[in-house]
């Protein structure tokens, strides 16, 4: 495979509140340009937790993070939300956008904060990805205003804005209906297969992580098979 | 860095929530308004106050007061140094409360650069006569052009010319309390005797109101030539010299140099009425407390609206956060809110009280002791709106500085575990 995007090495990490949990334990994998890598397990295994770190939000944890080769430990907070910034997408469960924005301004707002083209040259890539999704007709539309569905297609459109290493993705379908999941499915499948886009997606719908290139299960805050 | 960006989502949380953000800013308006008001008003005031006793006061009274010689002669005498000297029953030696060489000294305080002007002045103890009664009183002796021009001596003279004092032979200007126990019309005469037992009629030509009746009720003015006449002196006994500064803080040094060098006794302003100065800065300061007391009132009021919406807006920080904003984002955004509310509502803050201090200054204010005020003083400077201006800027910044720190360090793996 190419070249390497993410890199776990022997992650720890440990609960300490009212007492100590072993949450994950040495948890080591790295996944490659162009992956779909599904991570399965029994609700409060330790996905989201994992999630967390990978994506330099959670800094308390043991071990080596390592994301286009470039570790992340010894990192300020400025330099790790530069990095959340530039090279991951995320996707919540619950589609957080934010509700006192346009649909266009949420997709608009993290490639604004990076600041590497101009406004117009943001909104327009902004749309393009609304349009590549399906729902460019929602643009001016109030964030609230909008479905389930379409709040997570447009949360993945955010995701995207910035050309990402890496869309994570933490049960993004766990909310949704069978089609609106089924549709975000094929958009994650398209996302890999014609855009060669990395994708970390957790998730405990088996036939949902059937269909992806590479499922990572976890069991007890350990990889069991990967 | 990224400014506009930050004032765009600062501003699209404050529209979000723009009920709130309109209480939060009508509470700092509210007290910029109220500052601004209070202190225009207050030291409008002040000045009238201060103007009723300054404006009409020598910076520096020159005179020779009557008073025992420090140096008794048995100190002065060499034979008596290395005792005790007790000396009993001391009194004032002939002294004359002549200033000498008043004409020398008027020329030479006239030519120094820090004096505006010098008035002569000469008062003679009276009695005006009315019927068989002798009413006691002041005849003060005064050059009334320079009187008009240093000490607004017309503003006074509510009947009557100030000029005729100067222009009609053996006239006087009466205090207006005098006037009516005289029962005197302007073109009367009135009798007067001197100390010394002589009768003059004098021609009233106006009356003058000080605004405070007990002066009224005893002074009255007469031109110097007419006063020296009265009392039988040649033209150039004079008593007083009045002297005008260009700058009042000055006056002080001032008198202690013209006592020195031209060996009279001088009195500065600041001595002469410290009370007025303790007047005034106590009115300044309540002003100023309760306008501060009213901003940290409104300053309580951001930092619940802020902590309010902070706390409402966890889900939209954390958002932001886990797309790329790092904390010092998060934070100015909320700063920026903070002094947005702090600016607008300011601004509005110091119209409003601009308004406010035309309208005092539009209420009709007529009294009988103050003939030259119409409607109610208001100072209209610049300062207060500076200063208005300012603080409400530094309390809203330090209303925001806290929850906006808060805001900073919301975790957002909390916040979107927590869902
Ligand atoms: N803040 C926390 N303090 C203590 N324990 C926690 C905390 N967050 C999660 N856990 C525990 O960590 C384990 C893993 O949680 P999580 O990563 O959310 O699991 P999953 O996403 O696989 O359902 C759970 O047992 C949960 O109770
Ligand atoms: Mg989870």
């Amino acid at each position: 495979m190419g070249d390497i995007i993410l890199e776990a090495r022997h992650i720890h990490k440990q609960f300490h509140d009212p007492v100590t949990v072993q949450v994950l334990t040495d948890i080591t994998f790295s996944i490659s340009k162009g992956e779909f890598v599904s991570v399965i397990g029994k609700s409060g295994c330790g996905k989201s937790t994992l999630l967390y770190i990978l994506s330099t939000m959670d800094t308390d944890y043991e071990g080596e993070l390592l994301i286009d080769q470039e570790p992340m430990t010894q990192k300020t907070d400025a330099e790790l939300a530069r990095i959340r910034n530039a090279k991951i997408g995320f996707v919540f469960q619950f589609h957080y956008l934010l509700n006192e924005f346009t649909v266009l301004r949420n997709v608009m707002l993290p490639g604004l904060k990076l600041n590497q083209h101009s406004e117009q040259e943001v909104e327009h890539r902004a749309m393009e990805r609304l349009k590549m999704l399906g729902i460019d007709h929602l643009a001016q539309k109030m964030a609230y205003r909008i479905s389930g569905g379409e709040k997570q297609r447009v949360a993945i459109a955010r995701a995207l804005i910035n050309d990402p290493h890496i869309i994570m993705g933490d049960e993004p379908t766990g909310n949704l209906d069978n089609r609106n999941s089924d549709m975000v499915f094929d958009i994650f499948k398209q996302l890999a297969e014609e855009h060669n886009q990395t994708l970390l997606i957790v998730t405990h719908d088996q036939s949902f992580a059937q269909n992806t290139g590479r499922i990572i299960e976890m069991e007890d805050g350990r990889i069991v098979r990967q | 860095m990224n400014s506009k960006l930050i004032f765009g989502i600062a501003k699209s949380l404050l529209l979000a929530r723009w009920r709130q953000t309109l209480v939060a800013a009508v509470g700092v308006t509210f007290s910029i308004a109220m500052f601004i008001t209070l202190l225009s008003f207050m030291n409008g005031l002040n000045d009238l106050l201060d103007g009723l006793i300054l404006n009409r006061t020598p910076h520096v009274r020159l005179y020779n007061e009557i008073k025992p010689t420090l140096d008794q002669p048995v100190n002065v005498s060499a034979e008596f140094n290395d005792s005790y000297n007790f000396i009993q029953s001391v009194k004032s030696g002939i002294s004359r409360q002549e200033i000498y060489n008043s004409g020398p000294i008027m020329e030479a305080v006239k030519a120094d650069a820090r004096v505006l002007g010098a008035a002569p002045k000469l008062t003679a103890q009276v009695f005006f006569n009315e019927g068989t009664i002798d009413i006691t009183g002041v005849i003060n002796g005064v050059d009334v052009e320079e009187e008009n021009r240093l000490f607004n001596f017309q503003d006074y003279v509510t009947a009557g010319t100030a000029l005729d004092a100067k222009n009609v032979a053996n006239s006087i200007i009466l205090g207006k309390g005098l006037a009516d126990i005289l029962v005197a019309d302007i073109g009367d005469v009135v009798q007067v005797t001197t100390v010394q037992g002589e009768r003059f009629p004098l021609k009233v030509v106006g009356y003058f109101q000080s605004g405070i009746q007990e002066i009224d009720k005893v002074q009255s003015y007469a031109s110097i030539g007419t006063t020296q006449k009265l009392l039988g002196k040649p033209n150039n006994y004079i008593t007083d010299i009045q002297v005008k500064l260009h700058d009042l803080a000055m006056a002080p040094a001032v008198a202690k140099e013209f006592r020195q060098v031209f060996n009279v006794d001088a009195e500065d302003i600041q001595t002469a009425n410290s009370q007025f100065e303790t007047g005034s800065s106590v009115r300044s300061l309540i002003s100023y407390s309760v306008g501060i007391t009213l901003l940290i009132v409104a300053g309580f009021g951001i930092f619940n609206i802020l902590n309010m919406m902070i706390y409402e807006k966890m889900d939209s920080i954390a958002i932001l956060k886990a797309t790329g904003f790092s904390g010092r984002d998060v934070n100015r955004v909320f700063l920026v809110i903070a002094l947005s509310i702090g600016f607008f509502g300011g601004m509005v803050g110091l119209l409003a009280g601009f308004g406010f201090s035309v309208i005092i200054d539009n209420i009709p204010f007529n009294t009988a002791a103050l003939p030259t005020i119409t409607t109610y003083p208001v100072n209209y400077s610049l300062v207060f709106y500076v200063i208005g201006g300012i603080f409400s800027l530094i309390t809203t910044y330090l209303a925001g500085f806290f929850p906006a720190r808060k805001a900073s360090k919301v975790d957002p793996v909390e916040i979107i575990r927590g869902k």
